[in-house]
């Protein structure tokens, strides 16, 4: 009897999957964060300069 | 006109944020580490950043993202002066894994064969086979023909097949099928 062998594909997404299960780490949301609160902070300037 | 700069800053960060966890996904498959992954996708974010106006809304953002990952991984490498595809076998391999990270020891082994392929024939099968991405993407993400796609996922495919046989049936046991629970999360 032959044992269920999972194929290549299946274990690649299996694999793939538990890594995005992960989440996304603090790092990069605090990074996003802080690149907006940049971009705001460019915007709000600019505006007061045309003021 | 139809959409105003304000929305399309809005759906560009929106689609970013949707986008990262596969773009993680795809660094870590890519180099077999989380620290070299996060600090690649850290990179990728800032870049993407900074090239936002070239970005068109519209377009495919995933596609876009991981061509700037891509450009970035091989960059990065050919500035550490390593011919990649020829010594990324030999560089992964003296890396240690943290099983901590992996959800079962099918997975570890898989991972531990996926960093064998010679690093082509790793982004193009997993591009493919588990990012979501038609051949056609992945070739123009990789910057190269459909159809040297397609030979590097048969590539791809017949080594790891050669690879885990070799570990040996015993290995894959009733546990194999934990791992198809795993999948339910995270459909999009």
């Amino acid at each position: 009897m032959k044992p269920f062998h999972p194929s290549v594909a299946d274990q690649l997404r299996d694999y793939y999957q538990s890594v995005q299960e992960e989440g996304i780490p603090d790092r990069f949301m605090q990074l996003l964060e802080k690149l907006d609160a940049a971009e705001r902070g460019a915007a709000l300037a600019e505006k007061d300069d045309a003021l | 006109m139809t959409m105003d700069q304000q929305e399309i800053d809005r759906s560009f960060k929106r689609d970013l944020l949707a986008a990262l966890p596969n773009l993680r996904a795809f660094a870590v498959s890519l180099t077999g580490r989380h620290h070299v992954a996060d600090d690649l996708v850290q990179d990728t974010i800032m870049k993407a950043w900074a090239k936002q106006s070239h970005f068109e809304p519209g377009t495919n953002m995933k596609a876009w993202l991981f061509t700037i990952l891509r450009n970035e991984f091989y960059s990065q490498m050919r500035k550490r002066g390593r011919e990649v595809s020829d010594t990324d076998g030999i560089f992964t391999s003296q890396l240690s894994t943290h099983p901590q990270q992996y959800g079962s020891l099918d997975l570890q082994d898989f991972k531990r064969a996926l960093d064998q392929l010679p690093s082509d024939q790793r982004e193009a099968i997993i591009l493919v086979g588990a990012s979501g991405f038609a051949y056609e993407e992945a070739a123009e993400i990789c910057g190269c023909a459909v159809g040297t796609i397609k030979s590097r996922i048969n590539r791809a495919r017949n080594k790891l097949q050669e690879l885990l046989g070799v570990s040996g049936e015993g290995d894959y046991g009733p546990d194999a099928n934990s791992s198809a629970v795993i999948k339910k999360a995270f459909a999009v």
